[in-house]
């Protein structure tokens, strides 16, 4: 928790940030200049030629063409001014340093996936501080957008195509990261978290989550229900929101919406992995996307046999 | 020549003289019914919306039926209220009057146009209630619209057919000022709220059937998966957008426009004075219908468009930007050694300076690029539209209903009570949507059902949230209080005269208390401008004409 924030913006935490809000603050001071001064003529106005006689009939007012002029010429000014700076400002958001780190971000109804050039995958953001970070984005179902305030970056992230953002870090801290492109029941829960640390920090966290294949399936499967965004819908401790619960699942009797039912054996489990759709559980929308059909077979092990542990 | 004593009013009566009328007068008291009742049903959404919002954590909806009032609240109002209000009911009431007309051109579409709105509102509204309900948010943005779980066909369907109404109203007015204006009322003489919906007719017949082939490729999409906008068939959903905003950024216009009409001739007869800039405020309202069709982009800086389609739409927006900044300083201008009266008119005209000169200038803050990255779809941009929706567009509705109120009942509504809903209204508003600004600029996202999963980092959205949900009660306490005291002057108000303001455009000049049928005994002859105080000589020197003005 910060100990005393600034009214408007957030803390800035990226290199950019700060242009972005020295351009704010500068249409806000002289918005608010402006502003004052219209107001101040009108109530000044409104006052000093109040009507004093029903019947006043004032003298038409001779148009006054320096006043005109300033009133058309400084507006004009002001926002050119305002649009080539933002203008510059934004070709530096859009263009990422060439030695940026790519990550991969996957959304999804509703959570979100970051996957490194090593193959290392978390559900938050982990990052090094100090150095230029793209993201290339998609979507599995419908149009998301990535929002860190702190970093003052934006992006819809769409189905069908990939979108991009950049940016560096400049401190280390958490900060929240939401999706702001309306995307359905649990949009706003749509939440995570992004983890700057030092260089060495993120080195050891990126070695640490690349967990060796040969680790116990039920504990590789452990890290991929945080990886790959299980934990979004399904939790482990019998509350059901958006998908069942994992906890006692595993060779349960499931009662599906068209009256039919099965016991959720390993080939329940696994149909119900790469196949969502095919059966719905009785209380649910069928809303879970059809991509882990992609998880390699010794995945879906792993997750099977971490299921069956709940 | 009619009887005396007879008026629009009472030419006939029965509801069959109503449902059946031709008059554009009577017209324009059915789309004020209409609109109003519209109005409440959205107001009930947004007070809904509102009231979720008191507290973090689920207060009185989950999350599907939250998404489902916020949808309704924007449908509603935006295509149900706003859009229709000022061209069909004052439009309607005010313009053929104005320009001396005794109708419009083409009475009996009028009344067309009327039955097709209602039928669309109906249409939408059924939908709801029916078929099952819509949580798109007013957008509509594919795919979430055209694969999701609800079904949105109903609303697109509703949609498509209250745009022939609004299609039709504008053709209705573009043919009618070009004529059926008396003899005398050359284009420069035209009041400017005549010239502000002439503009608006133009946007409306050019822009609305953009928004009606969109809904039909949506319904076809969904209906036989063509494949214009999900990626799953290979589609584009961003040329939704496209498509979408093409129509919807003109209809901005078709919403502030005919407020800004309003705003200059309240401006003008309450300060006894020219309007300030009359040729610039005409034609930029011309100008600002054509350049608004330019500017659609600069809703999508971060929808993945590319960088420099942004950069050429930021540019047109501020183009477009500087000649509504010019209309602000030509209003405040029009007082200037004016005779002012603060009339509960005059209120709400200085009122819609103070907030839609917010509105616009945070209008310039989300024009500019990297700015608006940051603001986009936090409750900045929320705080950012209703500042020029509803202080600019139902402000302006709400000032210019006063203002003609008179002609239109015959009654003048209780001045005291009328002052202090103002202030409510003033006040409500400001706590309402300035806490949004705050908000926003810090990230609240916009569209969400629960912030409680922002508050270890952001504690202070529990306090900026009810502030603005206490500020919507105080809002719809003051909305309130004006639909109590006008139900009430039709009771118990004490009669008009025809000219209660000292006005001298000719609906006021012109005209009996309560307009007769065909608005004038015979053809008026015009001699002056709008605003041409000083040579009203008709008007002023002590006749009765002027009683009630102080």
């Amino acid at each position: 928790m910060k100990e005393r924030k600034a009214i408007w913006l957030p803390d800035a935490a990226s290199t950019y940030a700060g242009d972005v809000d020295a351009l704010f603050y500068f249409i806000l001071v002289t918005s608010f200049v402006l502003f004052v001064g219209v107001m101040t003529a009108m109530v000044f106005f409104a006052w000093r030629f109040r009507r004093r006689s029903s019947d006043d009939r004032p003298a038409p007012v001779k148009e006054n063409k320096i006043v005109e002029a300033a009133w058309i010429l400084v507006p004009a000014a002001l926002v050119a001014i305002v649009f080539v700076w933002g203008f510059r400002v934004f070709i530096q958001m859009n263009v990422a340093p060439p030695n940026a780190m790519e990550i991969t971000v996957r959304a999804q109804k509703w959570s979100w996936l970051f996957e490194y050039p090593s193959g290392a995958r978390s559900t938050e953001l982990q990052l090094p501080v100090s150095r230029p970070v793209r993201l290339k984005m998609s979507s599995a179902d419908v149009i998301h957008s990535f929002f860190v305030p702190a970093f003052r970056t934006k992006q819809d992230v769409v189905p069908g195509r990939y979108t991009y953002a950049w940016f560096e870090a400049t401190r280390q801290d958490t900060f929240p990261l939401m999706c702001t492109e309306y995307c359905g029941q649990q949009h706003s829960t749509m939440l995570s978290s992004v983890i700057v640390q030092s260089q060495d920090d993120f080195e050891a966290w990126l070695q640490e989550s690349l967990m060796a294949a040969d680790a116990p399936p039920a504990e590789r499967g452990a890290l991929l229900y945080v990886q790959q965004g299980c934990q979004g819908c399904h939790s482990l401790d019998g509350t059901g929101v958006i998908g069942p619960s994992f906890q006692g699942l595993a060779g349960s009797e499931r009662v599906f919406t068209d009256g039919t039912s099965a016991l959720a054996d390993d080939n329940y489990l696994r149909e119900a992995i790469t196949l969502p759709a095919l059966k719905i559980v009785e209380g649910y929308d069928a809303l879970m996307p059809g991509v882990y059909a992609s998880l390699d077979p010794a995945e879906i092990d792993a997750l099977i046999a971490f299921i069956k542990e709940q | 020549m009619s009887a005396p004593g007879q008026n629009y009013l009472n030419a006939s009566t029965g509801l069959r003289s109503w449902l059946l009328t031709t008059d554009h007068k009577r017209i324009g008291i059915l789309y004020a019914v209409a609109v109003t009742t519209f109005f409440l049903l959205g107001g009930i959404f947004a007070l809904l919306v509102r009231t979720e919002l008191a507290a973090p954590g689920e207060t009185i909806m989950g999350p599907d039926t939250y998404n489902q009032a916020f949808t309704l609240h924007g449908v509603v109002m935006v295509f149900l209220v706003i859009i229709p209000a000022i061209p069909g009911i004052l439009g309607n009431f005010v313009l053929p009057i104005q320009i001396g007309a005794k109708d419009v051109a083409f009475p009996r579409l009028n009344l067309f146009s009327w039955y097709i709105f209602i039928i669309g509102a109906l249409l939408a509204l059924s939908g709801w209630l029916v078929i099952g309900q819509v949580d798109t948010g007013w957008t509509f943005y594919t795919p979430y619209s055209s694969d999701g779980s609800t079904s949105v066909l109903w609303l697109t369907t509703a949609v498509f057919i209250a745009g022939f109404a609004s299609i039709l109203t504008g053709l209705n007015f573009i043919v009618t000022v070009h004529k059926m204006r008396a003899p005398g009322m050359t284009w420069n003489r035209l009041p400017l709220f005549v010239w502000a919906i002439y503009a608006t007719a133009i946007v409306q017949v050019l822009a609305t059937p953009v928004i009606g082939i969109t809904m039909v490729l949506l319904f076809l999409e969904r209906l036989m998966q063509i494949g214009i906008f999900d990626p799953a068939l290979g589609g584009d959903p961003v040329l939704f957008q496209h498509f979408f905003w093409f129509y919807s950024h003109p209809a901005v216009y078709i919403m502030i426009l005919p407020a800004m009409g309003i705003i200059s001739d309240l401006m003008g007869t309450f300060s006894r004075q020219q309007v300030s800039g009359y040729t610039f405020i005409a034609l930029s309202s011309v100008a600002i219908a054509f350049l608004g069709f330019l500017v659609w982009g600069h809703h999508m800086f971060v929808a993945g468009q590319s960088a420099i389609s942004s950069i050429i739409f930021s540019m047109l927006t501020f183009l477009i930007g500087i000649p509504t900044g010019i209309k602000v300083f030509n209003w405040v201008a029009t007082m200037y050694k004016g005779s002012v009266s603060l009339k509960t008119p005059m209120l709400y005209a200085l009122m819609f300076l103070f907030l839609f000169t917010i509105g616009g200038l945070t209008g310039i803050m989300v024009g500019v690029l990297a700015v608006d990255v940051h603001l986009h779809d936090t409750y900045f941009i929320v705080a950012h539209f209703h500042y020029v929706m509803m202080g600019g567009a139902l402000i302006g509705l709400i000032g210019g209903l006063h203002y003609w109120w008179p002609k239109i009942t015959g009654r003048l509504y209780n001045e005291t009570l009328g002052r202090i809903a103002a202030v409510l209204v003033f006040i409500g508003f400001n706590l309402t949507f300035f806490t949004q600004f705050i908000m926003g600029s810090r990230g609240m996202p916009r569209r969400y059902h629960d912030y409680a999963g922002l508050l270890e980092q952001y504690p202070e959205f529990t306090a900026l949230n009810l502030a603005s949900t206490a500020g919507s009660y105080i809002l719809a306490l003051g909305l309130f209080m004006i639909l109590f005291y006008a139900l009430l002057s039709l009771i118990r108000g004490r009669k008009a005269p025809a000219n209660p303001w000292g006005a001298v455009t000719l609906e006021w000049t012109h005209t009996d208390s309560i307009p007769e049928l065909h608005n004038f005994e015979k053809v008026p002859l015009v001699t002056r401008g709008p605003y041409d105080f000083h040579l009203a000589d008709d008007v002023f020197g002590g006749r009765d004409a002027v009683q009630g003005t102080t």
